[in-house]
């Protein structure tokens, strides 16, 4: 979807209706990020569609003054692709979370990003169900205790950012709710980008998994736990911008500049546009304690997309066809007179 | 022409095409319906074949059998008995045998009748004497041999060689009915364009099977079927599935609206999605989903940007769309679903017909979660009641159920074509461009249809979705009373499209001793078994239902007017069932057959002529 010129608020966004989320959920900060990037695309309003599937975050749509499907558990995405591929001028918006996506839904969550339809799916991660009061998800860490897992988890979990690759993704990003500023420039580049863009949010639940992350979003310790990755800037971290990544050998190192004669030119620039997925792969994997956790946008690959290939493949179809109305079809091919 | 000896003219004619199912049955079945269709004869069709696409050879379970009927008068059915069955090997002549009318041709491959073939297809030792052939005409023929030596010169390997001895069976058919073969030749030209040697080969053996037919004594006499006085106008042959595809593009057309099909392949509804696949020249955009209900989510995300969204399906592919169905009831977007049914439940039998949907076609849904149900009864009128369906769907908001099922899908009969100016516009619900303060739920105090507004119209911005909708914002209520006047009034609009339906038709007489009552695809079977009874002259009349929910408004008017009601369906009694839930004051004896096949015939007669003796 291209960007227009249209001058709008994030106010012009916001709903009549009343936000129902819990006080504290990281869910407002999303929202408030998502009013204010809508705002920066510059597109008409009535041209965005916001559609959900189920569980805390489906409810966004009813928050934003667009026009929304609140759909059914899991399908989103296959609604959202009906939409897009029905009218490709339209900036379509999936919201969504990790049971829905990942859980339920994850048939379709793969077979969109293979598709490469050109939705923006923003993707809550908070590592649990809530709607349905504390279960664990498919994100949820080994091990993690919740209702359905009294003694903790014993499944492995996903990570969004190296499925999305695994299956052929050409744009993911991740960003943490209480980051307004990063989140919103995370949008922006999501809107902007031509094909389906996955932004992997990590949620903080209040109410059933509070301070889920903590360990890297806590404000002491986060420059040393997070590195926030520009398109075209070396990969450096850390409170006194003293460390960054390089590779040793097949893997991702940490290192600290000035140290065993680590220079900042040795350390990796950011190429968010390499179609070779191998190093966007590592960094989407990054976890706290053997790394910091990657933030911004990892992967911005440019490819054709779904909805603009099917209508090309129409008008080309309809260029050579005879076959212009229903008349013409009916009379085609084998017909005799009696 | 040669000149024959002895030429008997008949008013109609089963011939029934079998062998393993790579054996080209059904393209020479269809070769043969469509030459009888270009010299004028009425015809209907009943492909019949296993769900593996090379079943094991030459076991009952792997033949692949085209029933054909033609006729000199309309026909409407495909017939009960075969006046020539054609067996490819033993276990063709096994699976079919006991479908052949007394003193029929049975025209045999005797090559294959060796004793390998003989015990896979399990008979013991001499399958004429096991299955009492002496009562038919047989004709042994030496196919394998003939086709072989026909095109020895060709320097074709053994598997093409083989692949045209279907040729040779059709060549003698086409003998024996006095049949031109130039319609056939020109097909094979068409088809095999690029290989001149198959084109060669193709027509060698025809010509070698239809002279063969000439020269042997026992294929005399012969039959002529003269063509039946059916309207003029120009005709084509249609199945089932292409109709419904084509029904649906022209419906589209009529409304001014693009046409999505959101679908995953499954059997018999597969050849819908492919026909519409084709047709990207008519503006139709084609999405083969990941799965089923995908293939609905894509279909109503597509209705809510403003498209005629459009799912297809057999019995297990709906059950798995059912929550999105639901959705499409709560949203009150236009999508039309088409379920060609199969046998069930589960896997059941994928190739053979039933109608055993109904019921969850019906009430297959979480909450009180009412859609329009048509079913439609001929193969080419599929075309029709797709057109109707979508014209339902788009005119009143609502999901729309369309039933067919494998034996109208794959059936096929000559067509009068219509064009499009015979049938009626349809007017879509979009909101007025100049509205002000547009309420989505809203509705028209007739009708109880809300108006429509799609993502790009200015002003119009607002959420639907799968939780309860405020009785005019749309917005989200939990609101006890705004609930159940929801539920009512989304079970009222449905009922109000009764108000648009058709009247239901009694053939016959409006009062008599026994009334007949179908729905679906039974009608050329029902039809046809009613119509010999009335000849007969009983008192018996047919009522054959193509709206289901609502039902006709005339229904009970139409049951009072006779002695006995008899419902027939290819189930155990789902719609007799309905029929006692819906117009109570009636008693419903029921017909039911569950075996995968069409009825027949002579077993309705049968069974009519005992309630009309009782």
């Amino acid at each position: 979807m291209k960007e227009q010129n249209i001058k709008l608020t994030f106010k012009d966004f916001k709903s009549d209706q009343e936000i129902r989320w819990c006080p504290g959920c990281g869910d407002h900060a999303i929202l408030n990020s998502i009013q204010r990037a809508l705002a920066e695309l510059g597109i008409a309003r009535e041209k965005y569609a916001f559609i959900s599937g189920i569980g805390c975050s489906s409810r966004l749509p009813y928050y934003m003054n667009t026009y929304g499907f609140h759909g059914i558990h899991g399908r989103a995405a296959v609604i959202a692709t009906g939409t897009k591929v029905a009218n490709p001028d339209l900036s379509v918006w999936e919201i969504t979370g990790d049971g829905d996506a990942l859980a339920i839904g994850g048939n379709h969550f793969i077979h969109l990003i293979r598709r490469n339809i050109d939705i923006n799916l923003i993707l809550f991660n908070n590592e649990i169900y809530g709607l349905t009061k504390g279960q664990y998800s498919p994100t949820s860490r080994k091990g993690t205790t919740t209702k359905t897992s009294p003694f903790g988890t014993i499944e492995t979990p996903f990570h969004p950012g190296v499925l999305v690759i695994g299956a052929q993704g050409k744009f993911f990003a991740r960003t943490v709710d209480n980051n307004i500023k990063l989140s919103t420039d995370v949008f922006v580049e999501a809107g902007k980008h031509e094909g389906t863009s996955v932004v992997e949010v990590l949620q903080n639940c209040v109410i059933y998994n509070d301070k889920v992350y903590a360990e890297i979003t806590d404000k002491e310790v986060k420059e040393e736990r997070q590195i926030i990755l520009k398109h075209g800037e070396p990969m450096i971290f850390g409170k006194s911008n003293d460390k960054g990544l390089i590779l040793d050998g097949l893997k991702l190192k940490v290192v600290k500049i000035g140290e065993k004669g680590v220079k900042e030119k040795d350390i990796l620039v950011h190429k968010a546009n390499e179609n070779n997925p191998g190093i966007h792969t590592m960094l989407a994997n990054m976890r706290w304690p053997n790394y910091p956790v990657a933030f911004g946008v990892i992967r911005n690959v440019t490819a054709p997309t779904y909805d603009v290939a099917m209508a090309g493949q129409i008008q080309k179809v309809q260029n050579s066809s005879k076959i212009k109305k229903m008349d013409d079809l009916l009379r085609s091919g084998n017909t005799w007179e009696v | 022409m040669n000149k024959k000896p002895e030429v008997i003219e008949l008013e109609a004619v089963v011939i029934r095409f079998s062998g393993d199912s790579g054996d080209g049955m059904q393209l020479t079945g269809t070769l043969f319906s469509n030459t009888s269709a270009l010299i004028g004869n009425d015809f209907s069709t009943f492909p019949d074949y296993p769900s593996e696409i090379r079943a094991p050879q030459g076991t009952v379970g792997g033949v692949s059998g085209f029933q054909v009927h033609i006729g000199h008068n309309k026909v409407f059915t495909p017939g009960d008995f075969a006046d020539v069955l054609v067996a490819m090997n033993p276990a063709a002549l096994k699976a079919n045998a006991q479908w052949m009318k007394p003193g029929g041709i049975i025209i045999l491959d005797n090559d294959n009748f060796d004793e390998k073939w003989i015990k896979k297809a399990g008979y013991f030792e001499d399958p004429i004497i096991e299955e009492k052939l002496d009562r038919f005409n047989v004709i042994k023929a030496p196919i394998t041999t003939l086709t072989k030596e026909a095109i020895k010169d060709l320097g074709l390997d053994l598997k093409s060689v083989l692949r045209s001895k279907n040729m040779f069976a059709l060549g003698m058919v086409y003998w024996l009915y006095n049949r031109p073969l130039n319609f056939t030749e020109q097909f094979i030209e068409s088809k095999f364009q690029k290989r001149p040697v198959i084109i060669e080969a193709n027509k060698k053996v025809l010509k070698a099977g239809y002279n063969f037919a000439e020269t042997i004594e026992s294929m005399k006499p012969t039959y002529i079927v003269s063509p039946a006085p059916i309207r003029k106008g120009t005709y084509r042959n249609i199945n089932g599935n292409e109709a419904t595809a084509w029904g649906l593009i022209a419906a589209a057309e009529k409304a001014g609206l693009n046409l999505f099909v959101g679908s995953y392949p499954i059997t018999p509804a597969t050849g819908i999605l492919e026909e519409l696949s084709l047709r990207k020249d008519l503006g139709v955009k084609s999405f083969q989903a990941e799965d089923e209900i995908a293939g609905i989510c894509t279909a109503i995300g597509a209705s809510f940007a403003g498209l005629l969204g459009v799912t297809t399906t057999s019995g297990p592919g709906l059950a798995l769309k059912s929550e999105a169905l639901g959705l499409a009831v709560m949203t009150e977007l236009p999508l039309v679903v088409v379920d060609v049914q199969r046998g069930g439940p589960s896997t059941g039998l994928p190739t053979k017909t039933e109608q055993s949907d109904l019921m969850q076609a019906l009430y297959g849904r979480s909450g009180e979660s009412p859609v329009v149900i048509i079913a439609a009864s001929t193969p080419s009128n599929c075309f029709d009641y797709a057109f109707q369906a979508a014209k339902i769907a788009i005119e009143h908001m609502t999901p729309v159920l369309l039933m067919t099922d494998g034996f109208l899908a794959n059936g096929s009969q000559p067509w009068r074509i219509p064009t499009m100016n015979e049938y009626p516009e349809i007017k879509t619900r979009m909101v007025p461009k100049d509205t002000i303060d547009y309420q989505p739920y809203a509705r028209d105090p007739e009708t109880l249809v809300r108006r429509w507004a799609i993502p790009g119209m200015k002003g119009m911005e607002h959420r639907v979705g799968g939780l309860e909708k405020d009785f005019l914002k749309g917005s989200v209520s939990h609101d006890p009373i705004n609930h159940q006047k929801m539920v009512k009034v989304r079970e009222d609009k449905v009922n109000r499209v009764v108000n648009v339906i058709p009247d239901l038709e009694v053939m016959g007489d409006s009062q008599g001793d026994l009334l007949v009552v179908g729905w679906g695809g039974t009608f050329g079977y029902l039809k046809t078994a009613v119509q010999e009874l009335q000849e007969e002259g009983e008192k018996i009349s047919l009522a054959h239902f193509n709206y289901i929910r609502p039902l006709p408004g005339n229904a009970k008017e139409i049951f009072s007017g006779f002695k006995r009601i008899i419902v027939c369906e290819l189930n155990l009694g789902q719609f007799a069932n309905y029929l006692r839930i819906k117009c109570q004051e009636f008693k419903y004896e029921q017909y039911n057959k569950v075996q995968g096949l069409p009825f027949t015939v002579v077993e309705l007669k049968e069974e009519f002529i005992k309630l009309l003796g009782a």
